[in-house]
């Protein structure tokens, strides 16, 4: 058994702010990390791992820095990472990408044990385009069957058992053959730290690149080519409040909010 | 394709270098340099004072498609338990705008069991035409399914767009669809226009967390798929009409599933629908403890109001998990939305941004939330709120 994790690079936007000024993004200090929900990808995956034989291999498409964080996941303890550079790449949607990764699977596949069953496990959403678009494509581009947003899984042979949230109060029970590919969300679980020993390891470990070449790709299918969605224009969010503050004592602020409120016939 | 700068026209300013997200642009010998970490998002375009910023695209690859076969603008239902998720309403409600803007018809597509009887009141929401795909196993949701039919229908009719809730089950299907007939697809759009001039959907939706918005087209291939947010957009008035109804009786095999569902948990005891309550008070971190969030209790009650909460306040065990706002909390859109204690992080102003009428209460002046509401009271809710409900009580009286 194989669980492939995708783990993707992406600025730390939480802390990405914009200067009112200049209407600009303000960069400081921030951060390229690995993307939140993907952690919880890794941790899953290294948990399975105590329970069930399996080799857990990291997989990104990225520019070359994005050997960062497969570092880190080899720190976690995954045990092989690949890195889907090449400039071709650049500029994917989620259909390009999902088709990137795919061959990547493939290919490694086909050069271990074409027969072996696997588990793909990816972050419900990603940080930056926050789309969770990739993992469903994926699933779709290699023919699997997926469960999205993922509580818990139990593996056998040729099955998974797993429990996926459905509106926020619900959770479905679905069983389905392996191959599969599941997503996970933040909640899932507290991923680990990667420990010193583990560091040390990462830092000899080598991280295989692969270009469009090596992965046989068809230049029509991947980066900016292979994808059907473009960006046309970008901007800053206007603000929809008029930023009435209210003003006086306590007594006259509530006054004057409950007439307001009954002007605007909420109340 | 990259991104092109114009050398002429480039002063070394450095505000493309401040704004691209992935750090991908240097100056040298004063002039912007992008760097091969670049992922083409196009940020820098906008920002640059003096335009000299472009993308350039690679001559057009691959076959092309005759865009004009696609025509029409379809609205793809979800339901549970026999309730259709009211973000389809909404959807119809832009859908209408989008097909009139088009000049081309909107069909209302649904797939399920025993929706024979209520496709009366469907026909009510403005759509032109309804297709109904029915079979006793599309009770449930299983998306592999769902993939089958829909990708069929399309490949059938080509309609032009396609616009699905981004729900957690939309999430899942709209994805798989858009891939196997290699549509684009935008994720948790907040607007959605026609390009006048090239009729094309323009799709508009938050990156990097809320605070930078894309507008996202879809040029060359068809349909141009979109998945949007409940409560984003509104439910037209219903009107009576009678509308043609195609029914499909799907056969499907034992090979169309290799998923089957096990058993469907409940895990909450209440049954809160915040969707649909006409006004919300909610409570942040600055409620202070949960003995306290009776405050917010009691302000709820007198303005017969719903109780949400920030995430935090979930976290915190304050407020149960079904009552977050935002954007791992449910989309709310009701017509008084009173945050009280909340600071007004872009992952929570997601998920009420579009309510009629937002009031904030915040002892900092700075707070971002007072950026998005209508009416801001800077000061300590512990004193306000009683205050507030008083008044509120006083008002009830003189209506009875
Ligand atoms: C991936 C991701 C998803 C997220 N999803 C969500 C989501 O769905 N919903 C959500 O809400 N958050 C979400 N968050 C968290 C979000 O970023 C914020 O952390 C959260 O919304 C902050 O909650 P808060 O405003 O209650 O608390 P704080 O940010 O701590 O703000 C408390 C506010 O209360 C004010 N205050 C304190 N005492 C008083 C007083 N006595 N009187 C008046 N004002 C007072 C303070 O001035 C402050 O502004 C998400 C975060 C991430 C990274
Ligand atoms: N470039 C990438 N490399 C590897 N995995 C990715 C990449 N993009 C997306 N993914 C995976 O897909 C998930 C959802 O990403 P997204 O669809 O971009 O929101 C991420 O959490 C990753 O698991």
């Amino acid at each position: 058994m194989k669980i492939f994790v995708c783990v993707k690079q992406v600025p730390g936007v939480s802390e990405v702010k914009i200067d009112p000024k200049t209407n600009t993004l303000v960069r400081e200090g921030i951060l390229s990390i690995l993307n939140p929900n993907d952690r919880n990808a890794i941790e899953l995956a290294l948990t399975l791992k105590e329970k069930y034989t399996t080799e857990v291999i990291a997989l990104s498409m990225g520019p070359p820095q994005a050997e960062e964080i497969l570092r880190e996941a080899l720190a976690m303890g995954v045990d092989k990472a690949f890195l889907l550079t090449d400039r071709a790449f650049a500029g994917a949607d989620t259909l390009a990408t999902s088709y990137t990764l795919a061959l990547a699977i493939k290919k490694i596949l086909k050069e271990s044990n074409p027969e072996e069953k696997y588990l793909i496990i990816c972050g419900a959403q990603a940080v930056d385009g926050d789309t969770g678009q990739v993992p469903p494509e994926l699933a779709e581009e290699l023919k699997i069957p997926q469960v999205a947003y993922v509580l818990n899984v139990e593996l056998t042979e040729k099955k998974i058992i797993a429990e996926r949230k459905f509106r926020a109060v619900e959770i479905v029970v679905i069983e389905t053959t392996l191959p599969a590919l599941i997503s996970v969300l933040n909640d899932i679980n507290e991923p680990r730290y990667p420990s010193i020993a583990g560091i040390m390891k990462a830092h000899n470990l080598e991280i295989v690149h692969l270009d469009a070449v090596a992965l046989n790709a068809d230049t029509s299918k991947i980066g900016l080519n292979g994808s059907s969605t473009e960006v046309w224009k970008i901007f800053i969010p206007e603000r929809k409040g008029d930023r009435v503050i209210l003003r006086g004592t306590i007594e006259e602020v509530i006054q004057n909010l409950c007439q307001n409120l009954k002007d605007d016939k909420v109340l | 394709m990259s991104v092109i700068i114009d050398e002429e026209q480039c002063t070394g300013c450095g505000n493309c270098v401040d704004s691209c997200p992935y750090g991908a642009i240097e100056l040298e010998n004063n002039k912007a340099t992008v760097l091969p970490n670049c992922n083409l998002c196009g940020v820098c375009i906008d920002n640059c004072p003096l335009k000299a910023i472009s993308l350039e695209r690679d001559k057009e690859s691959g076959e092309k498609i005759d865009l004009s076969q696609y025509k029409g603008v379809w609205v793809i239902a979800e339901h549970y338990k026999q309730i259709v998720h009211k973000v389809a309403f909404q959807l119809l409600g832009k859908g209408r705008e989008l097909s009139n803007l088009l000049d081309s018809t909107l069909t209302f597509v649904i797939l399920g069991a025993n929706f024979d009887e209520k496709l009366g009141d469907f026909s009510e929401y403005g759509m032109d035409e309804i297709i109904y795909v029915k079979s006793p196993i599309l009770k449930d949701y299983y998306s592999d399914l769902y993939v089958k039919v829909i990708s069929e229908l399309i490949e059938e009719h080509k309609p032009e767009i396609i616009l699905i809730g981004a729900t957690p089950t939309g999430r899942d299907f709209a994805p798989r669809v858009a891939k196997r007939l290699h549509a684009g697809l935008t994720a948790d759009c907040t607007g959605l226009d026609i390009n006048p001039e090239t009729k094309n959907l323009l799709q508009t939706r938050p990156t990097f967390g809320g605070n930078i918005m894309a507008t996202i087209r879809t040029p060359f291939s068809r349909p141009q798929m979109a998945t949007v947010r409940p409560g984003v957009f509104k439910a037209l008035k219903k009107i009576k009409k009678e509308v043609p109804v195609k029914v499909i009786d799907y056969k499907f095999t034992a090979k169309d599933t290799v998923s089957k569902i096990i058993k469907i948990i409940n895990t909450s005891k209440s049954t809160v629908n915040l969707e649909d309550a006409k006004i919300i008070v909610a409570g942040g971190r600055g409620v202070g403890s949960k003995e306290n969030f009776k405050l917010i209790e009691d302000l709820a009650k007198a303005l017969g109001a719903e109780i949400g909460g920030s995430r935090i306040t979930v976290e915190l065990n304050w407020v149960d998990p079904d009552r977050q706002i935002g954007q791992t909390g449910k989309t709310v859109s009701p017509k008084l939305y009173i945050a009280c204690g909340i600071s007004g992080a872009v992952q929570h102003i997601v998920g009420m941004e579009n309510s009629d009428v937002i009031v904030a209460i915040n002892k900092d002046p700075n707070a971002p939330i007072f950026g998005f509401a209508h009416y801001g009271i800077v000061g300590n809710l512990n004193d306000i709120i009683p205050l507030l409900i008083e008044e509120i009580n006083k008002l009830n009286l003189n209506k009875e």
